[in-house]
């Protein structure tokens, strides 16, 4: 392969784990501090996605749709995590999983009563729509780089909250030992639902910026509910910086399983997994 | 463990397994062949219950074995005439088997959370083995065009051919397989299994290998889970790579716990309830346009009142009505 | 939706009842007084449930025409949703024959579900005709006597626009499809049709399906810089990867092909992108024929919005019913008069011609067709009166 093109597929890589890093962190958020497995990351995605679409179909404007979308995002992860999720801290990992399961048929069915069930597109704004050439035929879409500004932005952001923030102190206390932080005065539900939204906020926000590239459709929360939880698997439970690696590891072997083994292309990202799996039980980063 | 044994509950499901066994005499093609659908699903859940109810393993993979078993059908019969039950339906325990244990030794050294999506994930790993390549036709799926038949001696002694054969086959062996496992789950290993399901450090120091229990217990839910998934394809000769599906997996979770986890009898409350309610949202001349176009908002509701308000499903419930009950945590993995 | 249906069955009971008040009663009449049972098994949940809702629009703008009665008798839809699930195909399936005793059965659109079904269908001999799924195999190898197909097969879905490619000279072309069956059959047909001409194909490019991340395929072609690519995606993957390809600057450079479905319903959404985009197809928008025009005006007046060719193909399934009902004036138990009639059937459709071949997938024009201001318009005819092959059927 032309050296070129080798350096282009790796940037595709790169571009495509970062994305799916901030989809992911959410994830790994709310399974780390909370201990809660939510299958309805995925709808989440899916919802902030047609947010996007129709707040720039009001306003004219991604941007604008975004700065309204997150808030919205936010309270619905409140209202969410007020109305199910709380009664979900104490009890197995099962019933987090079937809940969040009905949930998901829920979401995706009123999505359907809503928007019903036509892709749509959604334009990016003026100001980023064009793109860069790097060879004779190729071209590299700006929005997609400033996508992967903002999520790299976000991985710091959360880097630094939760390491020198006492914020971050105190989700990292709740994550170790929910009573002390009770002990030391926090509202754990408080903590908690602000947590929650944040952790939902990012799946949605996730999808409002992922709107203009992957367009919206029935169906987008699933595909990238799966691979999210391979991200999170590999990365180690509750660990951003596991998740940040993982999802840049699963965009890289992503692409070069398309460009190499085209026909299991599906297949070795969860061969990653199994390899990590046996090297390391809790992930990368996991506190097995 | 007292719900497998309780009177409510067993008598219940006598009461299940006899109204399965009538409907041949009384129902057309269409009742005979959801009984039979709702008797695999019985054991594919029964392999579920093992797993989640006695092991403490909450899989969301378990559709995977099923769905191998199925294909093992496809792969064991002859174009142009019958395959062999035994051949299909060993071949199928074999496969299912074979699959588990071998993820079983990656997944089961995982605990909790990573459990489940590690489950998930070798899971969609299989679905997309048969969906993207070429093995059995890919996405269309694939005909069994005849179903397999048991032959001694150039008798044909069960002839899946026949719906009430393959229909009394399924209710034999759902009998025998909750018989086997409430033989299994009081012997010694059923003992360790759910002492490894509460305690692992203990049994460790009482001298066991729970790493070992686990995957022993994985391998058998895999070979079951396969037998279900080899008749479930019995009955229309068709497979698919969705029944690897993670959906499906996910019903299995949620026919278990409606049922009610740990009481083996559950499975067959649980699948039996499930596919009813699906027959019944879908219809629309019983529930109107509205609900029958998006009848999945219903069943996420249900599902999701179930987490809320039912625990302990069907069987804990029975139990409690009995009223011989004591802190019932059916329910609990 | 349902309601319409209902009142039009409750119409059509009306007028039995009072044909049935009349003293004597000639045999026809009598049957008159029970509806014709169409099961219709499609998507309303889920990724297509978009085409189901068109099917069904289509099948029902059809049955109207007459008042919602065929060949004398009422007919009362029976709708199930398929969730496009294939292990459901057979079970649903045998719901609508066995459990509801349908008279003929209409659907699916998605391939798997329609191998479930046609399983099922052969089994009990009951009539159906499928709208959309294009499984090869469904008027091939697994073609049957009571099996019909109102839509298209994935090989002649993507022949056409081979041919063409072959015909103006095209030298290399490289091919980009959803790495499954539908997208290997397409891939298929494309390539017999090439074969006419001396170019090749330089790469085939699979993407997992459904995934819709297309910027390493993108990478690839772009490396391999072929004249044209022909690829294979449709919906929200349609969408995505005309997007992609026109912001990775390759909209100018090399020429972008498709089956229909490339642009079919999606322009809106793809906007810009999808200018100048050739594909090929049974149907298009602009047609110029008038029962093209009266099928539009009548569908965009009963529910609001154009048709696209997901309703056209469900229109055609009603207008065959129709052709086979008649024939038997309303005895659906005369099955070989039925079955003879279908496969006879020779109407025009809003597509042009439309007639069946042996294996009862239609023979039929295909357009050559390139959008201009969001429009797929007709630019001729790329294979005219093309038949499927049908490898592998024994019907003849």
């Amino acid at each position: 392969m032309d050296p070129v093109f080798l350096a282009i597929q790796l940037l595709n890589g790169i571009q495509q784990g970062l994305l799916l890093f901030l989809i992911a962190s959410g994830l790994t958020l709310i399974f780390g501090v909370m201990g809660v497995i939510n299958l309805a990351h995925g709808a989440f995605y899916m919802l902030g996605a047609y947010a996007a679409f129709s707040l720039t179909e009001m306003t004219g404007d991604l941007l604008l749709a975004i700065l309204l979308g997150i808030p919205l995002a936010l309270a619905l992860g409140w209202v969410f995590e007020r109305v199910f999720f709380r009664w979900l801290y104490e009890r197995e990992h099962l019933e987090q999983v079937l809940l969040t399961y009905g949930l998901i048929l829920i979401i995706d069915e009123s999505r359907s009563v809503i928007w019903g069930n036509d892709p749509h597109g959604v334009p990016v704004p003026d100001w980023l729509d064009f793109s860069i050439p790097l060879t004779e035929t190729l071209s590299y879409p700006v929005y997609r780089l400033a996508v992967s500004v903002v999520c790299l932005a976000l991985a710091g952001a959360m880097a630094y909250v939760l390491g020198r923030t006492r914020l971050g102190m105190r989700i990292r206390a709740g994550e170790a030992d929910r009573e002390t932080v009770a002990a030391l005065g926090v509202d754990i539900g408080t903590l908690y639902a602000v947590l929650f939204a944040a952790g939902i906020g990012l799946a949605a926000f996730g999808g409002m910026l992922a709107a203009p590239i992957e367009s919206v459709f029935p169906g987008m929360g699933e595909q990238v509910l799966i691979i999210s939880f391979v991200v999170v698997v590999i990365g180690g439970i509750g660990s951003v910086k596991g998740a940040f690696l993982a999802a840049l590891a699963i965009g890289l072997v992503d692409v070069f399983g398309q460009v190499f083994l085209p026909q299991f292309a599906s297949v070795v990202v969860y061969g990653l997994m199994a390899a990590v799996l046996i090297w390391r039980p809790a992930g990368l980063f996991g506190r097995g | 463990m007292r719900l497998i044994s309780h009177p409510a509950v067993l008598l219940t499901l006598t009461a299940v397994l006899l109204a399965c066994a009538s409907v041949p005499f009384w129902g057309g093609t269409y009742e005979l062949k959801v009984a039979t659908r709702i008797l695999c699903f019985a054991l594919f859940v029964l392999s579920i219950d093992l797993l989640i109810g006695f092991g403490g393993m909450v899989t969301f993979g378990q559709a995977a074995f099923f769905g191998l078993g199925a294909y093992a059908l496809f792969f064991l019969s002859p174009e142009y005439e019958a395959g062999s039950i035994l051949v299909a339906g060993l071949g199928a325990m074999a496969l299912g088997a074979l699959a588990a244990l071998l993820t079983g030794l990656v997944v089961v050294r995982t605990k909790g959370v990573y459990f489940i999506m590690v489950t998930l994930a070798f899971a969609q790993m299989g679905f997309a083995l048969f969906h993207d390549t070429d093995i059995a036709n890919g996405s269309d799926g694939a005909f069994v065009f005849v179903k397999p038949a048991l032959t001694v001696a150039g008798v044909t002694l069960i002839d899946f051919e026949s719906r009430t054969d393959l229909h009394f086959t399924v209710l034999a062996v759902v009998v025998i397989a909750l018989a086997k496992l409430v033989v299994l789950i009081r012997s010694p290993f059923g003992e360790a299994l759910q002492g490894v399901k509460t305690d692992d450090r203990r049994m460790r120091a009482l001298g066991y290998n729970p790493y070992l229990i686990r995957l022993a217990a994985f391998t058998m839910a895999g070979a079951l889970a396969g037998l279900a998934g080899f008749l479930f394809a019995s009955i229309d000769g068709y497979v698919s790579p969705e029944l690897l599906g993670w959906q499906l997996s996910g019903q299995g979770i949620v026919m278990a716990v409606l049922g009610g986890l740990g009481s083996l009898g559950g499975a067959v409350f649980g699948a039996a309830s499930l596919v009813l309610l699906e027959e019944v949202l879908k219809d629309q001349s019983l529930v109107g346009g509205f609900i029958a176009e998006h009848w999945h908002i219903p069943l996420g509701l249900i599902i999701v009142g179930i987490v809320l308000a039912f625990r302990g499903g069907i069987a804990g419930a029975l139990s409690r009505l009995g009223g011989t009950l004591g802190g019932m945590g059916g329910g609990r993995p | 939706m349902n309601g319409i249906t209902r009142r039009g069955v409750l119409k059509g009971m009306g007028a039995a009842g009072a044909v049935a008040a009349a003293s004597t009663l000639p045999a026809p009449y009598v049957r008159a007084a029970t509806p014709i049972k169409a099961g219709i098994l499609l998507p309303y949940s889920g990724t297509y449930s978009r085409l189901g809702e068109a099917i069904t629009n289509g099948f029902m703008l059809n049955l109207g025409k007459s008042g919602d009665m065929l060949g004398g008798r009422p007919v009362e839809l029976v709708r199930l949703d398929s969730e496009a699930k294939p292990p459901l195909g057979p079970s649903n399936a045998t719901k609508l024959i066995n459990g509801e005793k349908v008279d003929v059965l209409v659907g699916p659109v998605h391939s798997g579900v329609a191998m479930g079904m046609a399983k099922i269908a052969r089994e009990e001999e009951a009539l159906t005709i499928i709208p959309n799924a294009g499984a090869d195999q469904l008027t091939g190898v697994l073609c049957a006597p009571n099996i019909f197909r109102s839509s298209f097969s994935n090989w002649q879905a993507s022949y056409p626009m081979g041919k063409v490619l072959a015909d103006r000279g095209t030298k290399r072309v490289a091919l980009i499809y959803w790495n499954y069956a539908a997208g290997k059959q397409a891939a298929q047909g494309f390539k017999d049709g090439f074969a006419d001409g001396d170019g090749e194909i330089v790469t085939e490019i699979g993407v997992p399906f459904p995934e819709v991340e297309f910027q390493a395929a993108l990478t690839q072609v772009a490396e391999v810089n072929p004249d044209a690519v022909y690829v294979f995606f449709s919906g929200g993957g349609a969408v995505k990867f005309v997007k992609d390809w026109a912001a990775a600057g390759l909209k100018d450079k090399i020429a972008l092909h498709g089956p229909g479905f490339l642009t079919e319903g999606v322009t809106d959404a793809q906007g810009e992108a999808a200018e100048g985009i050739e594909t090929a197809m049974h149907y298009a928008d602009t047609l110029d024929n008038p029962e093209n025009k009266a099928f539009r005006a009548a569908y965009a007046d009963r529910f609001g919005k154009n048709p696209d060719v997901f309703a056209v193909q469900g229109y055609d399934a009603g207008a065959l019913l129709r052709v086979g009902v008649e024939a038997v004036q309303g005895d659906m138990d005369a099955r070989g008069d039925l079955y003879a009639a279908l496969s006879a059937a020779d109407f025009a459709s809003p597509r042009g011609r439309f007639r069946l071949s042996a294996a009862h997938n239609p023979i039929q024009d295909f357009y050559l067709r390139q959008v201009e201001n969001g429009v797929n318009v007709v630019k001729g005819i790329a294979v005219a009166q093309l038949a499927d092959p049908a490898k592998g059927c024994k019907l003849a």
